[in-house]
């Protein structure tokens, strides 16, 4: 099970990238226990946006645990991304309460409009359109969870406007 | 923390509401903060504060109060008047008529005297839209930790569970096991350590019943929690909860803390030999992790995949050791169980199903929301009284109950009692409490498709018949959806069905082709119009267009 190249606490990461020292934080706080691998992962994703490889492999020699196991349980759970996002992210719900309101109307104008199906960003990388089972907002029906905004009550042409919004917006500059 | 001292912090809080002349209440459920409820309160804080009144009325924030179709919700505490779409300029309207002139704002009015409130029994909600769910002096203040007061200083553990069995109560997970006879085998189960688990992994699309009393009244459901430890023997407890309810996490890890602060959780509480501790483990987004080996699994940080039963996790558990898992209501009921006495409990609702179940009712429907109902009501009850019909007023068609491992239940039983055994005979499940409801333009196929994709990507890939007959049946329904499929099909389709749900491992394959069984059951003519041949097959001369099943 033991990686031999494992040292015993998180050493920070060779390229310098602070970001690895706040994780360290959190998987010093589970005492680098293997069992804490899910709550490690989500902590690694609110840093880094999402799991790339090199985040995996720091990941498993932390935890002291085969890589194939952290690889496996991040592709397992949908929660866990291991493709960056786009600049924008549109959660359309599709819960039975909003596919029984017509979801799967707006679902499909919006793949027509922006040229990409949900589970995939768009080609100018502005808009990830993502599926979600139920945010559990059903009394709002159909929803979308757009920017971490839930916006309820939509229709094909309602969300299409939000949907022309994000893209007209000018690229922020990340500072 | 001894009993006095928290009936001292009770008074104290008492006093403080009382020094309030009015105090109101903003709904800040997942609900309503999607329709602007912070805006809401915001306008409240400045008109109030334009006026001079905000040393008087305090503005705080609340669980759910129901009626989520119509929020904002915002109700005046003094004389329990709520209100319905609040904005900033209604919540302007409300200071200016209701708090200083005493006149109520009739637009924005609910009546509270309608069936969709006088219907309901609230238990498990009883706290949820009353109190501040940030504020564990407010639920102090309405009774709360009172009943883990009693349980450590007057009940011994086999009291507590003989108190449970008593009552009647069953688990509200949805399969309705008996959750005294489970407290009595896991503390009776042999290990050196046993845990505690409340399952938040509330997966069932259309179900919000557990987010909103973890988001209305979590300390309820820790003192639940408590308590059953307590009764077991049990010094650890995790909440499994799901990760797309950051605000649920967010308000447990506050009560977390606060339960902490005042030594209602951790060591020696109330002064007695008990330390109980409680973590959260957050889900990553697996419906499967509502299983409850499966979640046992992903607590220990693997996949979660579930294995055979038994051993059962009240033998073995998390790291093989003896396991509760009880879901979310099912911890909310035990405080009022301790506090008012099994008989009380038992007296709700049927003999074999006491108490109450929370609903989430949505789809085509007046009132969506949250309800709270006695069970052995009729369906036609909620639907109608509380639900208030249709939303397109066309004919009721069927109401889905128990998600994806559910199903549907056609008009001809509008009058079916709704508890565990009746919806059993019917076809459907209980469930967690999802209740979707469909009008005459809904298409049975369809609706069985939908749930038949979902268990097809939700299943989890450790068994054949679940990985691979959720796939084949869900080609045959879209087969069929798309006018292509044959009598053959039909059959197969049913066949498929029954190997599925005899052969597979865990619930989500057993129970995955119940939608399409009670749609076939009860629609079956849907699918009928829907093949391209009739009954008999008739092999074509110009080869085009009759063999498409081929």
């Amino acid at each position: 099970m033991a990686d031999p190249t494992t040292s015993k606490s998180p050493a920070g990461h060779p390229s310098g990238d602070n970001r690895f020292k706040l994780l360290d934080r959190t998987i010093t706080k589970y005492h680098s226990r293997g069992d804490a691998l899910i709550e490690v992962l989500h902590a690694a994703q609110g840093i880094f946006g999402f799991l790339e490889n090199d985040l995996l492999i720091y990941v498993a020699r932390a935890l002291r645990l085969p890589l194939s196991t952290v690889y496996g349980v991040a592709t397992f759970y949908h929660f866990f991304r291991l493709k960056p996002k786009g600049e924008h992210t549109f959660v359309l719900c599709m819960g039975t309460a909003c596919y029984v309101k017509g979801a799967a109307g707006i679902q499909k104008a919006v793949e027509e409009h922006c040229q990409c199906k949900f589970g995939e960003t768009t080609a100018d990388n502005k808009i990830s359109l993502i599926q979600a089972r139920c945010v559990g907002s059903c009394g709002l029906a159909p929803v979308a969870v757009i920017d971490d905004n839930v916006a309820g009550k939509l229709t094909s042409e309602t969300a299409l406007n939000r949907i022309k919004q994000m893209q007209s917006t000018a690229t922020e500059v990340v500072a | 923390m001894t009993v006095e001292e928290l009936r001292e912090v009770a008074e104290k809080e008492v006093a403080r509401q009382k020094e309030y002349k009015h105090r109101v209440l903003y709904c800040s459920a997942a609900g309503c903060v999607s329709c602007g409820s912070d805006a809401t309160k915001a306008a409240f804080r400045n008109s109030l504060k334009e006026k001079g009144l905000d040393k008087e009325i305090e503005v705080l924030g609340t669980g759910c109060m129901g009626l989520c179709g119509q929020g904002p919700l915002v109700k005046v505490h003094s004389d329990d008047s709520l209100y319905e779409r609040v904005d900033a300029e209604a919540a302007k309207k409300i200071v200016e008529e209701h708090i200083v002139n005493g006149r109520k704002v009739e637009e924005n009015l609910i009546d509270t005297s309608a069936p969709f409130f006088s219907s309901q029994k609230k238990v498990v909600l009883e706290n949820c839209g009353k109190i501040n769910a940030e504020s564990i002096e407010e639920y102090i203040a309405v009774g709360g930790y009172e009943a883990l007061a009693k349980c450590l200083t007057e009940l011994q553990p086999i009291e507590v569970i003989e108190t449970v069995r008593k009552s009647g109560l069953r688990g509200r997970g949805g399969a309705g096991y008996p959750t005294g006879l489970k407290w009595g085998i896991v503390s009776k189960a042999k290990g050196e350590q046993k845990y505690l688990i409340c399952n938040a992994d509330e997966g069932d699309p259309g179900a919000f019943m557990d987010r909103s009393v973890l988001e209305g009244d979590p300390h309820r459901i820790l003192e639940g929690m408590a308590i059953a430890g307590y009764a077991i023997g049990a010094t650890q407890g995790f909440i499994y909860i799901r990760a797309e309810y950051p605000l649920a996490i967010e308000r447990l890890k506050l009560a977390i803390k606060q339960a902490e602060r005042l030594g209602l959780l951790g060591n020696r509480i109330f002064e007695s030999q008990f330390n109980f501790r409680i973590d959260l483990r957050i889900g990553a987004g697996a419906f499967v992790c509502g299983e409850e080996t499966a979640l046992l699994r992903s607590i220990e940080g693997r996949r979660g995949r579930p294995r055979p039963r038994p051993p059962y996790p009240s033998e073995k558990g998390l790291w093989g050791m003896p396991t509760l898992i009880n879901n979310v209501e099912t911890y909310a009921n035990v405080a009022p169980i301790i506090n008012r006495g099994s008989e009380w409990f038992a007296s709700i609702g049927t003999p074999k199903s006491a108490g109450t179940k929370v609903f989430a009712l949505a789809g085509n429907i007046k009132n969506t929301g949250l309800i709270e109902v006695p069970m052995g009501v009729p369906l036609r009850t909620i639907i109608f009284d509380i639900g208030g019909g249709t939303l397109s007023g066309t004919e009721f068609k069927a109401a889905q109950t128990g998600g994806p491992s559910g199903g549907c239940i056609p008009k001809e039983f509008l009058d079916l009692p709704v508890d565990y055994e009746s919806l059993a005979t019917v076809g459907s499940i209980m469930g967690s409490g999802g209740m979707i409801v469909m009008d005459s333009t809904s298409n049975m196929v369809e609706v069985a498709k939908y749930f038949m994709e979902f268990c097809k990507d939700e299943s989890c890939g450790k068994c054949i018949p679940c990985r691979v007959g959720t796939v084949h049946i869900h080609g045959l329904l879209d087969k069929i959806s798309k006018k292509q499929a044959t009598q053959d099909d039909l059959a197969l389709l049913e066949e498929f069905c029954v190997t599925v749900m005899k052969t597979s491992l865990c619930g989500l394959g057993q129970s995955a082709p119940n939608p399409v069984r009670s749609t076939l059951k009860f629609f079956r003519d849907e699918y009928e119009q829907l093949l391209s041949k009739p009954l008999t097959f008739v092999p074509s001369s110009n080869g085009n267009g009759s063999d498409k099943h081929a």
